[in-house]
């Protein structure tokens, strides 16, 4: 049996909201580390660390997971859209971070990108999703301040 | 966290020659949405984690004439959204449409909550209940393993040092089979099932009489419990709901729960009882269906 010295960093290729990235990243970080702290894109948050609240929510290869379940060393090769990529031309607001505003969906903020990437996946796949279906998508993301009813009616109101 | 290697095997004999280097220090990855938390609150210290999702067995799902062949490390989304699967195994996608939310349903996989070991898997019952065979290999070649007996203890299966599990196997089910999967949580979403009960029959093809049954439990003890003299009681009568009910009974008694915050003995039994009734219902609709 091997006892093994620390391991070396090791070099990432993949491609995060349509460009592609080449990261020298630590073989036990998470894709949560990896993307904040190697590609600098803070807007995905850190919350339980546990998988429980979606706060780390991002796209993996067009499924919607939580990055910190995830190694940074399983996105070689794959596509990762983050809160970062969800404004069509980085410019105007996506409508569902339109409605957000509009509706008060967010106090502190912190759970507010998680919802962001995941209600948008519901909207990709399943555009007239019904409220029940809205909540049961959204029930792996978390949010202490709001009480969800205004998360609801934002994502409501951004369905159109 | 522990530092570690990760290793991303593209064949069966690469991940066996890699889990078996490393010993004790080493895990297969599937998932990943119980071992990195496991790995990152120190359960235990890895040197290596084995990605098995290159390795292509395990990532296959194939529906066949003789049965249903899940890879290891397929995530429970892609079973529930195979409308085939979803028509002939119903008690698989009770499980695999509650596990988690959205995005642990994208990365868990039933393999990965079978070799979890956990005693309130919502994934095991049901693979019990649709008669499932556990596939794995190791330094010493092949071997299969009833699901029921796959689970020793808490998070301790029968997985020997370098071995992993490569796919479960559920036969065809026959015509008059149905199945079903039910667990209690306080919550409508991502708990922890206070109890689960996986109910299977199989009636006749004049649907007047049960052939076969089986009821599997969840969180009422050290691992998933086939509880064999509850299933064996439906054998040759008719559905109804007084041979239900006294499959719930004697499930009560196969039952040997703790209690805990999430609840007590008693309380515990009474939700076997209740849900094996309810899932030998729902088991029966789906056969008559």
């Amino acid at each position: 049996m091997t006892t093994a010295p620390t391991p070396q960093k090791i070099i990432l290729n993949t491609t995060i909201n349509g460009q592609e990235h080449q990261l020298l990243i630590a073989p036990h970080h998470s894709l949560l580390e990896t993307l904040r702290e190697a590609a600098g894109l803070t807007g995905v948050k850190e919350g339980c660390n546990d998988g429980n609240c979606g706060a780390c929510t991002v796209s993996l290869d067009g499924r919607i997971v939580d990055s910190c379940l995830v190694l940074g060393a399983e996105a070689e090769g794959k596509q990762v859209q983050t809160v970062e990529g969800i404004a069509p031309d980085g410019q105007t607001l996506h409508p569902l971070q339109q409605a957000f505003l509009e509706e008060a969906a967010l106090q502190c903020g912190i759970c507010t990108p998680g919802f962001l990437v995941a209600a948008k996946a519901l909207l990709d796949s399943e555009p007239d999703a019904d409220e029940d279906r809205i909540r049961l998508w959204l029930a792996g993301n978390l949010c202490r301040c709001t009480g969800y009813d205004k998360i609801i009616r934002a994502v409501q109101k951004a369905q159109g | 966290m522990h530092p570690f290697q990760y290793l991303a095997p593209t064949s069966v004999a690469e991940a066996v020659d890699a889990l078996a280097r490393y010993g004790d220090r080493a895990r297969a990855l599937a998932g990943g949405t119980d071992i990195l938390v496991q790995t990152r609150t120190g359960r235990f210290d890895l040197d290596a984690v084995v990605d098995v999702k290159r390795v292509p067995e395990l990532t296959a799902l194939a529906l066949g004439e003789d049965g249903l062949s899940i890879g290891a490390a397929v995530p429970c989304h892609r079973i529930y959204e195979d409308a085939e699967i979803a028509g002939l195994y119903p008690g698989l996608i009770d499980a695999a449409s509650l596990i988690g939310g959205i995005q642990i349903q994208s990365r868990a996989s039933l393999g990965g909550n079978l070799c979890n070991a956990s005693p309130s898997a919502d994934g095991i019952c049901p693979l019990i209940v649709h008669y499932a065979q556990a596939h794995t290999a190791g330094p010493n070649g092949r071997r299969s393993t009833p699901v029921e007996e796959f689970c020793l203890a808490p998070g301790q299966t029968v997985l020997g040092t370098g071995e992993f599990l490569v796919s479960i196997e559920l036969p065809r089910p026959p015509a008059g089979f149905g199945a079903a999967y039910q667990r209690f949580i306080p919550r409508n979403e991502m708990d922890i099932a206070v109890v689960g009960v996986g109910s299977s029959l199989t009636l006749n093809a004049a649907g007047d009489r049960i052939e076969a049954a089986r009821v599997a439990l969840a969180a009422v003890g050290p691992t998933p419990i086939l509880a064999q003299a509850a299933g064996d009681s439906l054998v040759g009568k008719a559905p109804s709901i007084d041979a239900f009910r006294e499959a719930g009974e004697l499930a009560a008694d196969a039952a040997r729960p703790i209690s805990d915050m999430r609840g007590d003995v008693n309380f515990r039994k009474e939700l076997v009882r209740v849900l094996t009734r309810r899932t030998l219902t729902t088991a029966l609709e789906r056969a008559q269906s």
